[in-house]
């Protein structure tokens, strides 16, 4: 449903700086993540660290996407498609910032990994993140394009990363079961990619509120009823 | 709160001014003990002509009983037209007619034969602009009443309490019941017009942007005694204020050019509208 623009050209201005502000952040959370993948495949902990400090910049992003809101909220009092928009939005960074966290996350295990080998290769890990990623990007460019079928699409996704963690995660178990001296690097990967099959239902919330935003319906706690990780 | 008792009267009054005061009060209204719920107007192929000008197109909708149905909608949309319909008042106006049923307690509104009176004082109406009557606080609700009901002074004087009462204004006028109507604050005339159309207990009550002309509490004022009032009546509220629809209203009629483009409960209309020209519309991308 495409509709007309807003009588007050003020209001769908701000409208549009919302979603403009989200895709921002959306891009930029998606950055912390591929510098941690960076940081991660390089041993570099010094990326690492940057990547830590960095994270102010994404909680600020929330905070300033949440005082518009607030503020269009206050002033505009909005409906219908409007108000789905402005208090998904209110959540949906709350997605955002965390996947951020996550990356941050990601950083501080590559900090303490140090200089060690890789416990496991990690290409798994890596298709783990790229799908992880692929979601999140996915998400807001259904969000940008309002298409719901991407956004389900999205959701779907989030199967294959869970599936990629039990995998892994028996991989570890594996190792661990090997010998003492890789409880080490076994529980900081097995962290690792905890948080990556985190930032996968993340990325699926937010394909979540897409849909909700453009239809209406609340699929939250439906859509993923059924996935290995609910039953 | 208990209505008072009265006794009526079969007098025939000449029609006062306009009908803002519900003119006859019905012989054995009926109780209104009974469950809200069900439809109390059934409105179906609702059409409406000024001269040759059709302003309401074949209208198909229902008023459910002790509920508050909002109607929305741009300017000349035929909003007011349809809630003027449901008590006659256009019949005041030379050229204006209604084709189609408006039904009411097992009769149409629409036929001539009706007894306008009676159905004016079982289908209440109050303006947009408080029209309190230059007479005292208590003459301006006794006046409709007496003409159609004789009660005795301590009858009336209950009668008058009990619509004051009604109207959330009692507190505010008891001790000024002998000052001019026209001295109250503009929030006070208003809910004094509503105890005016409450005195004779109407089963609607009909009103016509209620609180436009109102400051902001005189407007929550309103909007509180309208929820109140719902407990007894059936009302049906036209606004331009979409935010007071969402707030006061169990159901919500947008209409467009004479049409009903859509009708449903509030809460999914001002969350997800069915019908893409109302969230246009409610949205304020036009109108």
């Amino acid at each position: 449903m495409s509709l007309r623009q807003h009588t007050s050209q003020e209001f769908e201005a701000e409208l549009e700086s919302v979603r403009q502000q989200i895709s921002e952040m959306g891009r930029h959370v998606d950055a912390v993540l591929e510098s941690a993948v960076k940081a991660l495949l390089a041993s570099d902990s010094e990326l690492a660290k940057r990547i830590i400090v960095g994270d102010e910049e994404t909680d600020s992003m929330e905070l300033e996407i949440d005082h518009l809101c607030l503020e269009i909220l206050a002033r505009r009092q909005p409906v219908a498609g409007d108000l789905r928009l402005l208090t998904s939005a209110l959540k949906l960074v709350i997605d955002l910032e965390r996947i951020g966290d996550l990356g941050v996350s990601i950083a501080g295990r590559v900090v303490e990994l140090g200089s060690e080998s890789p416990l496991i290769p990690y290409e798994d890990l890596m298709r783990m993140m790229m799908t992880a990623r692929e979601m999140l990007r996915e998400a807001l460019e259904a969000l940008r394009d309002q298409d719901v079928a991407r956004a389900s699409r999205v959701i779907d996704k989030d199967e294959v990363v869970d599936a990629y963690y039990s995998q892994i995660f028996n991989d570890i178990l594996s190792r661990m079961r090997e010998g003492p001296e890789n409880i080490f690097r076994a529980t900081r990967v097995q962290a690792i990619s905890k948080y990556i099959e985190r930032i996968g239902d993340h990325a699926a919330n937010v394909a979540e509120r897409v849909i909700f935003i453009v239809t209406g319906e609340d699929v939250r706690h439906f859509s993923r009823m059924s996935r290995s990780d609910f039953s | 709160m208990e209505s008072p008792e009265a006794s009526s009267t079969s007098s025939e009054p000449s029609t006062p001014m306009h009908c803002e005061v519900p003119l006859r009060p019905a012989a054995g209204v009926p109780a209104r003990a009974a469950p809200a719920g069900g439809p109390k107007v059934e409105i179906r192929g609702l059409s409406f002509f000024y001269g040759k000008h059709q302003a309401l197109h074949d209208i198909d909708l229902d008023i459910q009983d002790r509920q508050i149905t909002a109607f929305i909608g741009p300017s000349g949309c035929g909003k007011s037209t349809l809630l003027r319909a449901l008590n006659r008042i256009y019949e005041l106006y030379p050229g204006q007619r209604a084709t189609g049923k408006i039904m009411f307690g097992g009769r149409n509104l629409l036929e001539r034969a009706g007894d306008v009176n009676r159905l004016r004082s079982k289908v209440g109406m109050v303006f947009q602009r408080p029209t309190p009557f230059p007479m005292s606080v208590q003459d301006n609700i006794s006046f409709g009443v007496q003409l159609y009901e004789r009660l005795s002074r301590p009858d009336m004087e209950a009668r008058v309490q009990w619509a004051l009462e009604k109207a959330a204004l009692w507190d505010e006028v008891k001790d000024k019941l002998r000052q001019d109507g026209t001295a109250l604050s503009g929030g006070q005339q208003q809910r004094l017009c509503i105890a005016r159309a409450v005195a004779v207990k109407p089963d609607i009550l009909l009103l016509d942007e209620p609180a436009s002309a109102l400051d902001p509490i005189s407007t929550q004022k309103i909007e509180q005694l309208i929820t109140e009032l719902k407990k007894d009546y059936t009302i049906a509220i036209v606004t331009h204020n979409m935010q007071q629809a969402a707030r006061v209203s169990n159901y919500t009629a947008f209409m467009y050019l004479g049409h009903l483009v859509e009708f449903g409960d509030t809460k999914k209309m001002f969350t997800k509208p069915a019908q893409q020209q109302t969230e246009e519309y409610i949205t304020g991308r036009f109108g």
